[in-house]
């Protein structure tokens, strides 16, 4: 080995490794930013009381309220669909031009921005079925928005499933769907949640496809019905940064506000990266 | 096996419904085919397509409304080049790291961080790219303004690089293990193993990897609606990048809460969300293609 292909080899290390650096750094700045300008702001109060003064005081509660109804309206909608599919996919279809169709949609709904899920959620549910403005309109369009994550993460659970499992199973005179509902599902779960709860880190983060389906800039009080405007986080740090009242006064509000939302998703991909390495660790061992 | 009649019914009644459901996925996008462009082809009932794609100004609300997509268009590319330029490089050096170069232990550490990454959500990135970024770009370059293409670039570099590091990432680490080891045998060092076997070897994933971060980064809303000013005019090139844009994203999410229902107005921010649709669509099928001929290609060999 020649002295200059080591140094070249040095050298493109170095290079890489400081790459990465820059990407890890990336994340440490803009995390420190929010934790240390947020936490300050951080109160039960301000978790649980409404904004007060034109929004320029008081808490952000009705904005939480907002985002869980997205969170459980979206997932009740997506869930099962997302589920099922993916059970067809990898249970029951064989490979061809229907699975093909079917893999394509989902890496190509995966792809679409978010604003375009916005823009058919407006000309479908608020308009074409007229639900108008609501939560309904709002979480069903979250709900597609989350489709190919909950599919391909059910996808990969049930892939890992070993096929023994099933041969055994249908060996034994189980039927194709008992062995599915008794044999693979149980297995697969662990993965299948992990996948959920990563599509509820999507929903309770995205904008854009709740600005014309519902979200509100301010309403006094929180939503009575499924039809009704809703205030959301993600939505209110943007109202609040962008065309609040008193736009650099309540910074410690804007701060405040993306740590909750900052909180909320990190908090739950925490708890699907551990979910998942508890179970990969089982597999392992088993 | 012999099976009672009614469990038969019953085992395909369900096979049925899941077909059903399955079917609904294709049947989603179809819908969103449909829906986008009945609305965004309603634009030419009362304005000329020509207009629309050639048109050099967009100003919906002047008392003769245009609705120009160039500079739209040319706002999109702008931002999304510029944040290219800094996340490819990045991304693909940091996929190497973690799946060529690191200690196992700490990439199990860094895959974490990526996800991260991933997970933050996109106003969060536009509001540290509006309260801290854009004062520092301001600053440092003595612009007038910090909210210019470049800092959407940058933004947009910093969300696309999770694509672009997890695909890439995959591609490198299905490299079969002896096409590494007959390279390091016949005495090449671990970075020229890493530069004329891997990086060869993975490039259709690779490539996938980049069309996706493309992708991610044209259909960007929040961040680049927060972070780039939102002037509707033709940018500058190459002084575009300091200077004020607007994206076709951002246009839609600014303009959209203001128009009536069915009016020319909203027709058009339509026209333009199919645009963008088309375009990622294309991107979108352009990345499965590559995708599945090299995982054909690695699985012949």
């Amino acid at each position: 080995m020649s002295l200059s292909s080591r140094t070249n080899e040095k050298l493109a290390f170095t290079f890489i490794g400081l790459s990465m650096l820059t990407v890890v750094a990336s994340v440490l700045i803009i995390l420190y930013f929010i934790i240390s300008n947020g936490y300050t702001a951080l109160s039960w109060e301000f978790l649980t009381s409404m904004p007060r003064s034109r929004m320029t005081e008081g808490g952000i509660f009705p904005a939480i309220v907002g985002t869980v109804l997205l969170i459980v309206f979206s997932m009740l909608a997506s869930l099962p669909m997302g589920v099922l599919a993916a059970i067809y996919l990898n249970e029951y279809s064989k490979p061809g031009r229907f699975k093909w169709a079917i893999e394509m949609a989902i890496n190509n709904l995966a792809g679409t921005p978010s604003v375009v899920f916005g823009l058919f959620g407006l000309a479908l549910f608020v308009r074409y079925f007229g639900f108008g403005s609501s939560v309904i309109a709002a979480s069903l369009t979250l709900g597609i928005l989350v489709l190919p994550v909950i599919v391909r993460a059910s996808q990969e659970a049930l892939l890992s499933v070993p096929m023994e499992y099933r041969h055994a199973s249908l060996a034994l005179g189980v039927s194709r769907w008992e062995t599915v509902r008794k044999i693979v599902l149980p297995t697969a779960l662990p993965g299948i949640v992990t996948g959920s709860i990563l599509s509820i880190g999507r929903v309770a983060g995205e904008t854009a496809p709740i600005l014309f389906t519902g979200a509100a800039y301010f309403i006094p009080q929180l939503p009575s019905s499924i039809f009704d405007r809703f205030m959301a986080l993600p939505y209110h740090l943007y109202v609040l940064a962008t065309d609040g009242v008193d736009i650099e006064g309540t910074r410690h509000i804007q701060y405040g506000t993306a740590l909750v939302l900052l909180l909320v998703v990190l908090g739950v991909n925490t708890i699907a990266i551990l979910i998942r390495r508890h179970y990969r660790r089982k597999l392992r061992l088993g | 096996m012999r099976m009672s009649f009614k469990r038969w019914h019953k085992e395909k009644m369900i096979e049925s419904t899941l077909f059903a459901v399955a079917t609904a996925t294709v049947l989603i996008l179809i819908l969103i085919f449909l829906f986008l462009f009945r609305d965004g082809l309603g634009l030419f009932d009362t304005y000329s397509f020509s207009t629309f794609i050639t048109g050099q100004a967009w100003h919906p609300t002047s008392y003769n409304p245009q609705y120009g997509l160039v500079p739209l268009f040319l706002g999109s590319l702008l931002v999304t080049f510029g944040a290219i330029c800094i996340s490819v490089p990045l991304g693909i050096t940091s996929a190497i790291y973690i799946s060529e170069i690191a200690d196992p232990r700490v990439s199990e550490v860094l895959k974490p961080f990526v996800e991260i990454l991933a997970g933050i959500p996109s106003v969060v990135y536009g509001f540290f790219g509006l309260v801290v970024l854009a004062p520092y770009i301001q600053l440092w370059l003595d612009l007038p303004t910090g909210q210019v293409a470049l800092t959407g670039s940058i933004m947009l570099s910093i969300m696309a690089l999770p694509t672009i590091i997890s695909i890439a990432e995959d591609a490198i680490s299905s490299i079969p293990s002896s096409l590494k080891e007959g390279s390091l045998a016949m005495g090449a060092t671990r970075w020229q193993t890493i530069y004329k076997v891997v990086l060869p070897a993975s490039l259709s994933g690779i490539s996938a990897a980049v069309i996706l971060g493309i992708g991610r980064a044209i259909g960007e809303t929040m961040t680049v609606m927060m972070v780039t000013g939102n002037a509707a005019v033709i940018p500058g090139m190459p002084e575009g990048i300091i200077e004020s844009v607007r994206t076709m994203t951002a246009t839609i999410a600014l303009e959209m809460g203001e128009v009536s229902m069915g009016s020319e107005h909203y027709h058009a921010l339509f026209a333009v969300g199919s645009v963008l649709f088309l375009t990622t669509f294309i991107l979108n099928l352009i990345a499965d293609r590559i995708k599945n001929r090299y995982k054909f290609k690695l699985e012949g060999s």
